[in-house]
């Protein structure tokens, strides 16, 4: 468990806000300490994981000497991060981003592929700010040594790449050569412009800073803005949704359209426990989901690459679908720990890879399959590849489907029977048939229609236990799993049904939180000690069933109730603290924010057609 | 001189020098790339100054060939260590010579004394290009030596 120490020297997980470029992200502290970046891409080794490791993890900061307040914003529908120190001598405004440009401007300018800008500006006073600038390069395994070259900036050589640390203030490399810092004075209106950038081609491009630096911030603030300006949706909460959105867009990985689940690792599900799982991977669970929540907003272009990228990682595995895969489809994403790195406030093991892409996940199938029925929008989206893709795929479900697996939760301990995983394996027969009938894809449907209907009466027979009034976790259980909130969702069971309204109450009851949800009950074995948070996007789906199933009110309260766990910049992690409002887990995590898209489109859906009723009713 | 065994062997010796240095910068040895270095002195797309620079360094590649063969043919006599010993010479004019002299030949290369601008923002290489990586020389000799190698190991000599 952790100590008062540990736990000191770590900023609380919320404090945390989220710059990227579609290919890696940075963790910026409240204290304007940038405490975790890997660079090439989401999946490379770290080179600031403060987060996981104060003291060895590297960093690098900007903040004022003495004391200080702090407020946080992000410049309007953008993912500039723009955080204003207030100390007792004046104000200094700092602005974080990773720039970003069109295709077009790339080509008519050298520009850094990958790069961190950090533009200090003075706003009242003068301030003292202190810079600290501390690389460790291969998640602190490699010793850095950094290298003046004069006007050229602060080297670091990583192994594969370099470092380069340009800036307008003079700074000093420290006596051990790791480290560089200066404390610098800003008076109002003064302005400073850092750019870290890298780059594993020589000669790496060495961005200019000042005047064109502060150029790359408004041509990227444009570029987010061009590219915000496409959200369709204009129902309520729009500012949540839109955050959202911004946010689940720094998750997909532009180079293959992938979307990872969260771009760090091993920030725990308990502070100072094992469950630190590495996430900067993309889970087919996430498919439906997430597809979902891209067209739902008019994203069709970020939601087409994702498809495509779901079938080109797919067919490497095929017929069989792993649960996870990398961000370039790659099916071996071995497990490794970290054993220098102490872990968040003590939270040991840090964990690189997953282990969990061998499991056998059955819900996969499904999600796949729903994923693909949704952007299908002619026959001519299926090539022959892909109708046999489809048609193995149905197939693998009508043999597996009575075999017992690891589930959604995917926990270690045996395999099981799970309803979720049973009902999912419905869906994606059920879409395999829908499919063959609207396109005339040629497929085994009378073997599917066959299968599809045993697995309904298999779960409604075992999956549903009339005694307590609620669909259960697994077949013939007793507990519960909120899991099972998806049904409607997928067009399973109509939300009204008094099955699925009887599981929304015991659900309710059993793993809710003012508002939030546990996934499952606590003496549940997942093969580690119980003590999670609640999951962030189990309790949008209570909402979105709420919702679906009439109970607009009351869904939309606990909607509102639920924002009200983001971060400051709106921001979820994986799970909440229901005693402290606390976030635990990795973060920022697609699949919450996916959850809070989709939860508002099916309130938003539900608002437009009770207003329809009632203007038919007043008619 | 042998025109189709320069030009043959001249191309295949650039394609081995190539592949040895871009598979150099794969497993750390070096960061340089050089299509990019090269092509970069004819546009800004990174694409295709990847691609322009390929090019160039094929072109490059068959006019040195050239000299490798017109040096065989006052020789009388090709061989792989002499095609070696002369890119064990071409390798060092390389590094000591050319590099340090591509900043003020490269448009959009900054200098150690002129510090990065908005149009020359490419890290110089500095001497034997160990800007790049401190086994960038080896990589460099070594690819060179290769590429003599084979030019002298192959190239039949004519009259």
């Amino acid at each position: 468990m952790p100590t008062v120490d540990n736990a000191s020297r770590y900023s609380p997980i919320l404090d945390y806000a989220v710059i990227g470029d579609c290919r890696s992200v940075a963790l910026i502290s409240r204290e304007g300490s940038l405490d975790w970046l890997c660079w090439p891409e989401f999946d490379s080794p770290s080179v600031f994981a403060a987060v996981l490791d104060a003291n060895r993890g590297g960093r690098f900061s900007i903040r004022p000497e003495g004391p200080f307040r702090a407020e946080r914003r992000y410049l309007p529908d953008t993912n500039t991060l723009e955080t204003v120190f207030h100390a007792p001598e004046g104000s200094v405004a700092l602005r974080d981003l990773m720039p970003v440009t069109s295709e077009d401007r790339k080509r008519e300018q050298l520009i850094a592929e990958h790069e961190i800008l950090r533009v200090i500006e003075g706003v009242t006073g003068e301030v003292e700010l202190r810079i600290h600038y501390e690389p460790r390069p291969d998640y602190a395994r490699r010793a850095a040594k950094l290298e003046n070259r004069g006007q050229l900036g602060v080297w670091c050589q990583t192994g594969h790449g370099v470092l380069v640390l340009r800036c307008d203030v003079p700074l000093g490399i420290d006596a051990d050569m790791r480290s560089a810092s200066v404390t610098i004075r800003i008076c109002a209106g003064e302005r400073k412009t850092m750019s870290l950038s890298y780059s594993d081609d020589g000669p790496a491009v060495t961005p200019a800073i000042g005047a064109a630096a502060r150029q790359r911030l408004e041509e990227s603030d444009a570029w987010w803005r061009a590219w915000t300006a496409r959200c369709t949706y204009e129902g309520p909460y729009r500012e949540s949704v839109v955050r959202s959105l911004l946010a689940l867009k720094l998750m997909c990985f532009a180079p293959s359209g992938a979307i990872v689940a969260a771009p760090t690792t091993s920030l725990p599900e308990l502070i100072g426990g094992v469950r630190n799982w590495d996430y900067r991977y993309c889970w087919l669970r996430d498919a439906s989901f997430t597809l979902r929540a891209l067209t739902g907003l008019g994203y069709e272009e970020e939601a087409a690459a994702y498809c495509g990228w779901l079938l080109h990682a797919t067919r490497l595995s095929w017929p069989r679908l792993q649960i996870l895969y990398g961000i370039y489809g790659e099916t071996r994403v071995t497990e490794s720990t970290l054993g220098h790195l102490e872990g968040y406030a003590g939270s040991s093991p840090v964990r690189i890879g997953n282990g969990a892409h061998s499991q056998q996940q059955l819900d996969v199938y499904g999600e796949v399959v729903d994923a693909i029925a949704r952007m299908a929008r002619s026959r001519d989206f299926f090539d022959g590849d892909t109708v046999r893709f489809l048609n193995g795929i149905g197939k693998t479900v009508c043999d597996q489907w009575r075999e017992p697996d690891s589930g959604i939760w995917e926990p270690r301990s045996s395999p099981m029977h799970y309803t979720h995983s049973k009902v999912l394996c419905w869906v994606a027969l059920d879409r395999l048939i829908d499919l063959h009938e609207t396109y005339g894809l040629d497929l085994d449907v009378d073997r599917f229609r066959t299968e599809r209907d045993a697995i309904r009466v298999e779960v409604e027979r075992r999956g549903y236990n009339a005694r307590i009034g609620s669909y259960t976790q697994t077949l013939d259980g007793s507990t519960l799993d909120a899991s099972l909130l998806t049904l409607p969702w997928y067009g399973y069971i109509d939300a009204a049904h008094p099955r699925i309204m009887s599981t929304l109450k015991r659900v309710g009851e059993r793993l809710g939180r003012g508002g939030l949800m546990y996934r499952y009950d606590d003496d549940t074995d997942d093969g580690f000690d119980p003590g999670e948070g609640a999951f962030g996007v189990c309790g949008f789906w209570a909402v979105d069933c709420r919702a679906r199933g009439g109970q607009l009110a009351v869904a939309t309260e606990d909607f509102e109730r639920l924002l009200g766990y983001a971060n400051d910049v709106g921001l979820f992690a994986e799970e909440i603290d229901p005693e402290t409002g606390a976030a635990l887990g990795n973060f920022p995590q697609a699949f919450t924010h996916v959850g809070v898209i989709n939860a508002a489109l099916t309130l938003a859906a539900g608002s437009s057609e009770t207003a329809a009723v009632g203007k038919e009713v007043r008619g | 001189m042998n025109i189709r065994g320069t030009a043959l062997w001249g191309f295949v010796a650039t394609m081995v020098l190539t592949g040895l240095l871009s598979a150099s910068q794969q497993v750390g040895l070096t960061r340089m790339n050089i299509p990019f270095m090269l092509g970069t002195m004819t546009t800004p797309d990174r694409d295709r100054a990847k691609l322009f620079g390929f090019l160039l360094h094929a072109m490059n590649g068959w006019i040195f060939a050239v000299v490798y063969a017109a040096a065989f043919q006052s020789w009388r006599r090709a061989t792989w260590w002499l095609g070696a010993a002369i890119g064990l010479v071409h390798g060092l004019f390389v590094l000591a010579v050319a590099m340090p002299l591509l900043p003020s030949m490269h448009p959009r290369m900054a200098s150690e004394e002129h510090g990065p601008t908005p149009t020359r923002q490419l890290e110089p290489p500095g001497f034997l290009a160990l800007n790049y990586g401190r086994r960038t020389p080896v990589s460099v000799l070594a690819a060179h030596l290769v590429y003599g190698g084979i030019i002298g190991a192959f190239y039949r000599l004519r009259g």
